[in-house]
């Protein structure tokens, strides 16, 4: 019989908290934490915003030695599965060797790599410090994670930019599935605040330009949005084998019941036509949890807020869920709180997914007012809303043309 | 500042040890914990702050608090 795979501990520090509960919390009330960006001089970009993570001091988690020697987003995945670790009681309850950690980014290590070129620029490439590389690979954090944790199992980083996260969660389950681990530290982390970090991004004209109101400048499916919101953070699961779960009697957030991964096979940055490789995500996903889409509850969507994303991710649904029942259902992207918080996006999504099924709540797309013309479904603008869940899916997507949806369920017991 | 005390500032600031630590006779590996790569960025470190630059070979014998310090006063540095 086929496994079944549980949620058992949840991590993540982002722009609305440095812990799930205050994350959740926020996002549950539609408390943006997008600000003027402050880790870079903003002055040259057309985008002026982010949703960078407030009152965060690497020296409250790390040693000062460990602080200098890792990458911000490697930090933010530390101390995501700090969290998470601590959070699912595995500690001394499960063997070393049988516990993985898959933990991707969309980008690594920017900072380190900005910094260091730098250096070999002005002062010469002997002077480019010897932990230049093992800083900036955008591997490290789950190797930094696996020796930070004492987890000895399968151990790698899947880099599909936006969706690296939502993968890290697939693959993850489906390697707990096969007998490769019995638990797994699944996410992603992201540091992207830099020059060329967010130069880029601007380039692409893909970034919110709102820049007098930063706390609405994230709007999915709104008709006056512009661009997504960048943003930072870390978020991590433990998934685990349901049995061993039951056997040290953890505590359960959710099923991960399925998953469904495809390729536009499109364009490097546009969603295919009508959200065509999405839909099929979301169908693979809902056919992988053997389920239909009339039990479909709820759609944590990418919801970026960009014009394309957002008009063909709703033509994705309607798609992959049929027309009528995609209008029935509630979809909302927390987007609209935290940013776009790239290579950590589909895991805090998964997050807030798991937490709206255990509780019984669907959080809102906050900043919603206008729905644009096309986009109308029932994204649940403004305010949270309460309904009895039992299945949700949580879109991810990345430049390369990457869809990723995992199926959650409410734990029901045995 | 003394040399002593500008090395011992170095290597506080790189392996973040603790200043009793520093003594002439403490090993860069088994007394301060540096591994191999801790110890090519003291290297640089030195050489940053003294404005030298130290082959690899003569690198490689500088195990030791006391060795730095006499190696640079051996360069005509107090």
């Amino acid at each position: 019989m086929r496994k079944r795979i549980v949620i058992t501990g949840v991590g993540a520090i982002s722009p609305v908290g440095l812990a799930v509960p205050e994350s959740w919390k926020n996002v549950l009330a539609g408390r943006s934490g997008v600000r003027r960006m402050t880790l870079v001089d903003p002055e040259e970009f057309p985008s002026q915003i982010a949703g960078e993570v407030k009152n965060f001091d690497p020296l409250d988690y790390l040693d000062p030695k460990l602080a200098k020697r890792t990458d911000r987003y490697t930090q933010f995945a530390m101390i995501a599965s700090r969290e998470a670790f601590a959070d699912s009681g595995l500690e001394g309850n499960i063997s070393p060797e049988r516990l993985g950690v898959i933990v991707g980014s969309g980008i690594g290590g920017i900072t380190t790599l900005e910094r260091e070129h730098k250096v070999a620029m002005e002062r010469g490439v002997r002077r480019i410090n010897p932990f230049f590389c093992p800083m900036m690979i955008s591997n490290i954090a789950a190797g930094r994670v696996g020796i930070d944790i004492g987890a000895k199992g399968l151990n790698f980083a899947t880099v599909t930019a936006c969706a690296s996260s939502g993968h890290a969660i697939a693959i993850a389950a489906d390697m707990i599935r096969l007998g490769r681990a019995d638990a797994i530290l699944a996410g992603g982390s992201e540091a992207p605040m830099t020059l060329t970090g967010v130069g880029g991004f601007c380039a692409l004209k893909a970034l919110s330009t709102r820049n007098d109101d930063p706390e609405t400048s994230s709007r999915p499916f709104d008709r006056d949005r512009d661009g997504f919101v960048i943003a930072e953070g870390g978020a991590v699961v433990i998934l685990e084998d349901l049995e061993h779960a039951l056997n040290r009697g953890a505590e359960i957030y959710a099923e991960l019941a399925g998953s469904g991964m495809t390729c536009d096979a499109y364009h490097i940055t546009a969603p295919a036509e009508g959200g065509e490789g999405s839909a099929r995500a979301m169908k693979l996903a809902m056919e992988d949890a053997g389920i239909v889409p009339e039990q479909v509850d709820y759609i944590n969507a990418h919801g970026t807020s960009t014009k394309l994303n957002d008009i063909n991710e709703t033509m994705a649904i309607k798609a992959a869920l049929g027309e009528e029942i995609a209008k029935r259902i509630m979809v909302s992207s927390t987007k609209s709180v935290t940013g776009h918080m790239l290579g950590a996006a589909g895991a805090i999504e998964a997050i807030f997914t798991s937490f709206a099924l255990r509780d019984g709540i669907v959080p809102p797309t906050a900043t919603l007012i206008n729905p644009d013309e096309g986009c109308d479904l029932d994204y649940v603008p403004g305010k949270a809303r309460k309904a009895e869940l039992t299945y949700a899916l949580s879109n991810s997507l990345g430049f390369g043309g990457h869809n990723v949806t995992l199926t959650l369920k409410k734990y029901m017991g045995e | 500042m003394s040399l002593e005390n500008r090395v011992a500032e170095i290597i506080i600031d790189k392996l973040g040890v603790k200043p009793e630590q520093v003594t002439p006779e403490a090993q860069f590996d088994t007394d301060l914990g540096a591994d191999s790569i801790d110890q090519y960025e003291l290297i640089m470190g030195f050489e940053d702050a003294f404005g030298l630059r130290i082959d690899e070979d003569e690198a490689t014998k500088l195990t030791t608090v006391g060795k730095v310090v006499n190696y640079l006063k051996e360069k005509g540095l107090d």
